[in-house]
């Protein structure tokens, strides 16, 4: 197939084959036509994506005051101060806590309204559109209007609490609370796009597997876990590898709803307070954010791998 | 495999057509076609108690999901047009007594609101604009120019894809400020410029034009700026809209990069402003001045969303469906 399609195209786009000498100029200038065109893209990419990169690895080895023009070498100095310290512990702890519970929660929701959304009944492709609409939301508009409906005294869902004889929780004071409230919000926010994601996979499935499965005597309950969810693995993996990466760089939400990190420093809010908050430590800012990118390159590792398998399978 | 090839060859074009719609191993040890019992089964379909579990298992879900993301939203605007005494009370009513514009107005002059949403624009349109020129310039020359290094910078792009732009905040901020670009309109733009995402799904979708059609403007003599222009882009119109309208999204919700790079309110784009709504003292607890900020930040994407939603899911959920 490809061979005779390439003889074709030899054969009929060109009349007759150019001498060798116009050959290599029609090369360099299809080389110049390719930079013109593409270089303005890959140099901003190169210099505000790849350069902050290695930056911040210099940075991370300074101490180093934002705003000050003096810095001092302190090697590893910041990334054993954020090991040693109880800091690593409480902010890997926190970003996993975050990360664990919002990719959990969005995922076996989303698929929960996957399932709700894959039946020909009327009515469906408004109520797909109206799961997905928060995920293209503004995190900071969203978060605002969650704050309000927490609020303890003013908000409807501690109305709601009072109505049967509770007492709301202090949702922005108890640092426990404040997680928990932030990987609520994020969990409503994003669950539309895994419950997406899955109603594809459910719809490209095989039917004749579930037909089987039904005549096999299968009810619904055993034909979902035994064969529709194994069916789903490469849709659950996919999602699994996507929504790990972007809870960890979950910033909007957590930012406009516990301002100072009240039990919510996650790594990437982390780095964000300690240059742009109170201390303007630049240098401990930077390290945070290398272990984060450290992270998010295992993550991304896994990624390429399973887009190979993926493409192998498909 | 080979066993079913054989029963396909043996019974003929029934079973054939039945294979053909996806793996059916085990439809060989059917007798027959699945049909009497699967109809036998629909015929039950008008009772009582089928209709009670439809609702029960198919709207009841669907319409618990749909409240869930809607009744929020709906409480926001609901708010915003709520007076003061109804909204700092324990005693909740759901819809406004003496509906009112009044948080809008405070919220603007509290704030300077409408700058904030002139800013947004001004850098959305900016903003996405360019992306998508140099996303199509990029995509074209990676798909249909010549070159050697074409495999090694498509890799470069795809890994820039997956780098989150707030590991680099610090850096740009460095540099940005070094240049005096704080408060500035290009200092806001310039750094997310650089297009991975839009240039990967537009270089996805170049590769799936026929070649023969390129080939043809070729050989009427069309160099390669006019057969971008005059054949590629008046044939990908899906996926650009789809780029243009995924890039607005983003560039309009923006958050880390503007909140940073701004400190004076008058060149502050809307989430930033909505921050700094929630920090001035005469809003602290104003719930209604700040769900109108929200309404104003939230409805526009929610507009755009309803209208042209089709693009939006294909370009966020791409990738996703190939497997």
């Amino acid at each position: 197939m490809v061979v005779t399609h390439s003889a074709a195209r030899g054969t009929g786009s060109l009349p007759a084959p150019p001498p060798k000498k116009h050959h290599s100029a029609r090369v360099r200038r299809e080389a110049w036509v390719f930079l013109a065109l593409a270089l303005p893209n890959l140099l901003l990419i190169a210099f505000f994506t790849y350069r902050p990169l290695l930056v911040n690895m210099y940075y991370s080895t300074l101490d180093w005051t934002l705003g000050s023009t003096d810095a001092t070498v302190v090697g590893l100095g910041n990334y054993l101060e954020f090991f040693t310290s109880g800091d690593a512990g409480s902010v890997l702890g926190t970003t996993a806590v975050f990360t664990l519970a919002t990719v959990g929660g969005s995922m076996i929701l989303g698929l929960a309204v996957a399932v709700a959304l894959n039946q020909k009944i009327p009515g469906r492709t408004v109520a797909r559109s109206a799961v997905f609409a928060p995920y293209v939301l503004s995190g900071v508009g969203v978060g605002m209007v969650w704050l309000f409906i927490f609020d303890p005294v003013y908000g409807v869902l501690s109305w709601v609490l009072r109505g049967v004889g509770l007492a709301s929780p202090q949702w922005i004071n108890d640092p426990n609370l404040s997680l928990l409230m932030v990987i609520i919000v994020y969990v409503w926010k994003n669950l539309g796009y895994c419950a997406i994601v899955y109603l594809a996979g459910l719809q490209s499935m095989p039917q004749d597997v579930l037909e089987a499965a039904a005549l096999d005597g299968a009810g619904p309950i055993r034909r979902f876990f035994l064969v529709v969810f194994p069916l789903l693995s490469p849709t659950t993996f996919f999602l699994l590898i996507t929504s790990l990466l972007s809870s960890l760089q979950a910033f909007d939400i957590i930012k406009i709803m516990t301002p100072t990190g009240n039990g919510t420093g996650t790594l990437i809010f982390e780095a964000y307070l300690q240059a742009f908050g109170a201390y303007n430590r630049a240098g401990y800012s930077a390290a945070i954010s290398v272990v984060l990118f450290v992270l998010l390159l295992v993550m991304t590792g896994l990624q390429l791998r399973f887009v190979e398998r993926k493409v192998h399978y498909a | 495999m080979s066993t079913q090839i054989t029963v396909s060859a043996d019974v003929g074009p029934l079973v054939r057509q039945h294979n053909a719609r996806g793996p059916s191993g085990e439809a060989q040890s059917l007798p027959g076609p699945s049909g009497p019992r699967g109809t036998g089964r629909r015929s039950h379909a008008l009772s009582w108690g089928n209709l009670a579990r439809t609702i029960a298992t198919g709207y009841l879900p669907l319409i618990l999901a749909t409240l869930v993301v809607v009744a929020p939203l709906a409480w926001m605007v609901i708010s915003s047009l709520k007076g003061p005494g109804e909204i700092i009370t324990t005693d909740l009513t759901v819809l406004p007594r003496n509906p009112t514009l009044d948080n809008y107005a405070q919220a603007a002059t509290t704030v300077p609101f409408v700058r904030f949403f002139i800013n947004s624009v001004v850098v959305t349109v900016v903003g996405s604009t360019i992306k998508c020129l140099l996303a199509i310039l990029t995509a074209y020359a990676l798909v249909f120019v010549r070159f050697p290094f074409k495999r090694a910078i498509f890799l470069a792009i795809l890994v820039a894809l997956m780098v989150p732009p707030q590991v680099s905040v610090l850096p740009n901020y460095i540099f940005i400020a070094g240049l005096d670009g704080l408060n500035t309109y290009w200092g806001i733009i310039l750094p997310g410029l650089g297009t991975a995402f839009g240039t990967f799904l537009l270089r996805q979708h170049f590769l799936t034009l026929p070649p023969s059609i390129l080939e043809a403007a070729e050989i009427d003599g069309a160099g390669h700026l006019r057969r971008l222009w005059q054949v590629v882009v008046p044939i990908s119109g899906p996926s650009i809209a789809t780029v243009a309208l995924v890039t607005v999204v983003g560039e309009w919700n923006d958050y880390i990069w503007p909140l940073i790079v701004t400190d004076k309110p008058e060149m502050m784009t809307l989430p930033v402003g909505l921050t700094l709504l929630a920090n001035s003292d005469s809003t602290a607890q104003a719930w209604g001045v700040l769900m109108a900020g929200a309404v104003i930040v939230i409805v526009p994407i929610l507009i755009v969303f309803a209208a042209l939603q089709r693009f939006i899911v294909d370009g966020l959920t791409q990738g996703s469906v190939t497997g």
